[in-house]
């Protein structure tokens, strides 16, 4: 943006110091005829970078968490990329508002009627990774009676740091930042493929919930404009990823190991 | 604090026992609420200690760290984005007008022309019906949503708009900086080169005279939306007294290839109760805008240009200088201009929009008219400058700055606040704007240039420093700081006829409308729980009415604001307000018990720009004792606001216009309806 002081002008517009004070008087008019901003915003050399590509870049960070069930898995590439999401922050030992949160979550779950696990996955992710163990999280999920397709997360603090704050739950007043309980409320809620992406209010109602995630995963496939429909890039039949350890969470989940 | 990895095998337990005991009582159907009403959470959400119920944990070490510490020169962010090399190089246009239709026109006729009912038939080529009119949040309500008043004033003026991206827009002529897309209105016609045009074009309309815009979403699909937008869309009128069905609300959206039809009677509030059958010529609205208003995308759907003016004219505002209140005439003489700022992505050139950030969006591209920073060419005379903050997030306080001096104090005139002239003018050195707020303002640019000497240049320049997308702070910059901003630069030219009326010599516009006694009195807590934005501590919600007002009846509604750390430009939907007062509540209704986040800010209200304080009500600067349609609530600040709801029935939404806020969602729906006694105090 251009913030010019007067002396500033004065200088890009190729007048010396000393004469100030005789241009003001003479109030000539070609002293404002270019005004340039600075040199350094001046880097012209854009790069043909994708905007999914810059959206993964910033805010999908592929991290390497590890699920309740101890597996090794990588957020962007084995747990957002190319799927439908619902992504939120909690830890297991929240005593004010990730209980109600998560039973919000759960009642959507059922609400949504066996698309967790097909075509629209959930993730919780623990703001206390040091001291949520991928068993601590086992038993959040178990005593809120989680259903399958919905994955509880851990993994390295700098780690976990870093995805909370490019999903932009972060807070410049540094008290505000440090309560848990700040960025347990919002919900995000994403088609990765689509570069679709919002938030909704976890304390708000399970219906209101469930009808916000069900309109985001499925409004853009509505109607069309001469003949141009969306098309499906596939993202319902993503199924779990591939882990490492040669598992995939969903799947896990699909046959019912979570929770035991 | 604790170690988990070292914890204590009966404490573990007890963390157990209490979530156990929580579960139990959310599975019985316990809400959050109901556990403070039984006083088992405060409000604050703390869970009060009740054997083992609850259990003490230590506080989080989690370390803060700055934002600056975790952006960096690449990302879209305020400091990073790429200049035109040069600035004041380009005009800044006036948008085109968009061109009445005949009811012949094919547009118009297509599926059916407009009618009292929704056109649900299904248009075979998309699957769903012609007319996304009658759906509700996506989904068809039939019966619904039928035009009010629609055969008493029957339709004199018919628009067409096509909702369409636009991949060649310029911000500015400096071919360094790439060609954007935008999504924008365009002018009516069906022509692939009839493109989106950002500031979308004005439309004109006149009291009395009804009107229908047809507007078409043919937006590209959603994975061509460069990053950021939604192809789903909802227009709203902003400011103008319509029904639910037509006021654009933001749980009636409507899909790609479908259409919608905007009906409006054109009559001043109180047309059917009070006043009937033309209204009440003191509640004349004069500068309106329209935007997409889709909920939870309203941000980044305005951002990417879905927004512009419309201009209603009557009797007295007439757009002709030798008539009626003989106001500079539209267009020469009339412009409107619309403020926004915006991010360039360092890496591409091309705007970009944070779909991540829920707390309030800054940019550093300062566009007026959708150039940045642009110069205008004017004559020596009286001009009217409509001027509206498009958002998404920043806060303006507007001053001319003479360049060449300028501490210059350059006075002018305001006429109207949103859209709504005042009484009589008001001399001013400055105003403020939230976002969605609009001043009409007079410059004399004869005065103006015997007050800057030899040279012709005067600049209208954004003073109010804003560090983040909550709020302003408390520092009003000198002019010509480094850190201020030129939004324009005015250059004035020869003398030309002048048949407006002087501001100076005191003419009178409409009186207010009287203030009679409030059937009730209703508060509403704009505040942050969990970093989810609530009022009274409630979520927004397109299936809950949250309260129902009495059709014809006057309401005082005390808006609240507990904190000095955010600010929210308030709007709500169908008829407008007055501030009867503005109080420093000294933060007295945080809900934060035990915890305090109180910043350094201090609450330091707009001080009304030179305009002075109203002596008839408490703290409400002069160029708001008006009517209004946003009002900013400032730091720690009770505002309490008088209201009619006239005329129409049905669901209205009040929000924060901060569209960051507004998406994530600081908003209710309430309802207007007759015979109903709803008699909550704090809905």
């Amino acid at each position: 943006m251009k913030r010019m002081t007067r002396r500033k002008w004065l200088v890009a517009a190729g007048a010396t110091t000393a004469a100030v004070g005789a241009a003001t008087l003479a109030g000539t008019d070609s002293l404002f005829a270019q005004e340039a901003t600075p040199a350094s915003k001046h880097n012209y050399n854009f790069k043909n970078i994708s905007p999914r590509d810059l959206i993964q870049q910033r805010h999908l960070p592929n991290v390497e968490l590890i699920t309740q069930d101890n597996q090794k898995v990588h957020f962007y590439n084995d747990l957002v990329k190319d799927k439908r999401v619902v992504i939120q922050f909690m830890f297991a030992r929240c005593k004010d508002i990730c209980p109600i949160i998560t039973h919000h979550l759960a009642e959507v779950q059922r609400m949504l009627n066996g698309r967790v696990g097909r075509d629209i996955f959930f993730y919780s992710i623990t703001l206390s990774p040091e001291e949520d163990t991928p068993r601590d999280l086992k038993a959040f999920a178990k005593a809120h009676e989680i259903g399958p397709g919905w994955t509880f997360l851990t993994g390295k603090p700098d780690d976990i740091l870093l995805l909370r704050k490019s999903l932009g739950f972060f807070y410049n007043d540094p008290k505000e930042d440090a309560d848990r309980n700040n960025h347990s409320g919002m919900v995000v809620v994403g088609t990765e493929p689509l570069m679709r992406w919002t938030m909704c209010q976890g304390g708000a109602k399970p219906d209101w919930i469930a009808t916000v995630i069900r309109t985001e995963m499925d409004a853009p496939f509505q109607g069309s404009v001469n003949g141009i429909r969306q098309a499906d890039p596939a993202v319902h039949l993503k199924a779990a990823p591939q882990t490492p350890g040669g598992q995939t969470p969903g799947a896990m989940h699909r046959h019912g190991s979570m929770p035991e | 604090m604790a170690h988990f990895s070292k914890r204590n095998r009966r404490k573990e337990r007890e963390v157990q026992q209490a979530l156990n005991n929580r579960l139990e009582l959310v599975k019985e159907g316990f809400t959050r609420r109901d556990l403070i009403k039984m006083g088992l959470m405060t409000g604050a959400g703390v869970l009060i200690p009740q054997g083992g119920l609850t259990h003490a944990y230590g506080q989080d070490p989690l370390a803060p760290l700055s934002s600056s510490s975790f952006y960096h020169g690449s990302s879209c962010d305020v400091g990073n984005s790429p200049l035109p090399a040069q600035v004041f190089v380009d005009p800044m246009p006036i948008p085109p007008e968009l061109p009445t239709r005949p009811l012949t026109d094919p547009g118009l006729q297509f599926g059916a022309p407009p009618q009292l009912f929704p056109f649900n038939t299904i248009n075979p080529a998309t699957g769903l019906p012609f007319e996304g009119r009658g759906q509700f949040n996506g989904v068809l309500r039939p019966g619904s949503d039928f035009f009010q008043f629609f055969n008493q004033y029957p339709t004199q003026q018919y628009f067409v708009q096509r909702i369409r991206a636009n991949p060649n827009f310029r911000i500015t002529s400096d071919t360094n900086i790439p060609a954007q897309t935008i999504w924008g209105f365009n002018l009516g016609g069906s022509a692939a080169s009839d493109v989106g045009t950002f500031p979308a074009p004005t439309i004109v309309t006149h009291y009395q005279q009804p009107w229908v815009v047809r507007r078409f979403n043919e937006l590209p699909p959603q994975s061509q939306n460069g990053g950021f937008g939604v192809p789903e869309m909802s227009t709203h009128l902003h400011n103008f007294h319509s029904a639910p069905e037509s006021d654009g609300g933001p749980c009636r959206w409507f899909f790609r290839g479908q259409y919608f039809d905007h009906y409006h009677t054109a009559q001043q509030a109180g047309f059917s109760f009070d006043f009937p059958p033309n209204g009440d010529i003191r509640e004349s609205l004069s500068t309106l805008w329209y935007h997409d208003h889709r909920i939870d995308h309203t941000a980044e759907n305005t951002y990417k240009g879905l927004e512009g003016f419309q201009l209603m004219f009557n009797q007295f505002d007439t757009g002709n200088e030798t008539t009626g209140f003989r106001l500079p005439s539209y267009p020469q003489f009339d412009i409107p201009i619309i403020l926004t700022d915006k991010l360039l992505d360092p890496s591409t050139g091309l705007i970009c929009f944070d779909t991540f950030n829920f707390k309030g969006l800054l940019g550093d591209v300062q566009l007026a008219n959708g150039i940045v920073q642009p110069f205008f060419n004017v004559n020596k005379r009286r001009y009217r400058f409509r001027v509206l903050n498009g958002g998404p997030s920043r806060f303006y306080e507007l001053f001319l700055t003479d360049p060449l001096s300028q501490s210059n104090h350059i006075p002018f005139w305001v006429i109207a606040d949103d859209g709504n002239l005042l009484p009589t003018p008001i001399q001013v050195t400055s105003f403020r704007l939230g976002v969605a707020e609009r001043y009409d303002i007079i410059i004399d640019f004869n005065q103006v240039k015997s007050l800057i000497g030899s040279h012709t240049k005067v600049r209208l320049e954004n003073r109010l420093e804003q560090d983040d997308g909550q709020g302003p702070t408390c520092n009003i910059f000198a002019g010509g700081d480094s850190k201020a901003t030129y939004c324009v630069e005015f250059r004035i030219g020869s003398a030309v006829t002048d048949n407006s009326v002087d501001p100076a010599t005191h003419p009178v516009f409409y009186q207010l409308p009287s203030i009679i006694t409030p059937r009730i009195t209703r508060t509403f807590v704009f505040d942050r729980d969990n970093g989810q934005w609530v009022i009274n501590n409630k979520f927004a919600d397109c299936n809950e009415l949250r309260f129902t007002v009495k059709l014809n009846s006057p309401e005082n509604w005390v808006i609240s604001n507990p904190r000095n750390d955010w600010q929210h430009p308030i709007h709500i939907h169908d008829e407008e307000h007055r501030i009867l007062s503005r109080v420093n509540n000294g933060g007295h209704h945080s809900s934060r018990s035990g915890t305090s986040y109180d910043s350094s800010r201090g609450d330091c209200p707009f001080g009304g720009g030179g305009g002075g304080i109203s002596t008839q009500f408490p703290n409400v600067p002069n160029v708001e004792v008006s009517r209004k349609d946003v009002t900013r609530l400032q730091f720690d600040e009770d505002d309490t606001l008088f209201f009619r709801f006239r005329d129409f029935v049905g669901d209205y939404p009040m929000h924060c216009h901060n569209t960051v806020h507004e998406d994530h969602a600081m908003m209710l729906l309430f309802q207007v309806q007759p015979n109903v006694i709803d008699n909550n105090q704090n809905p």
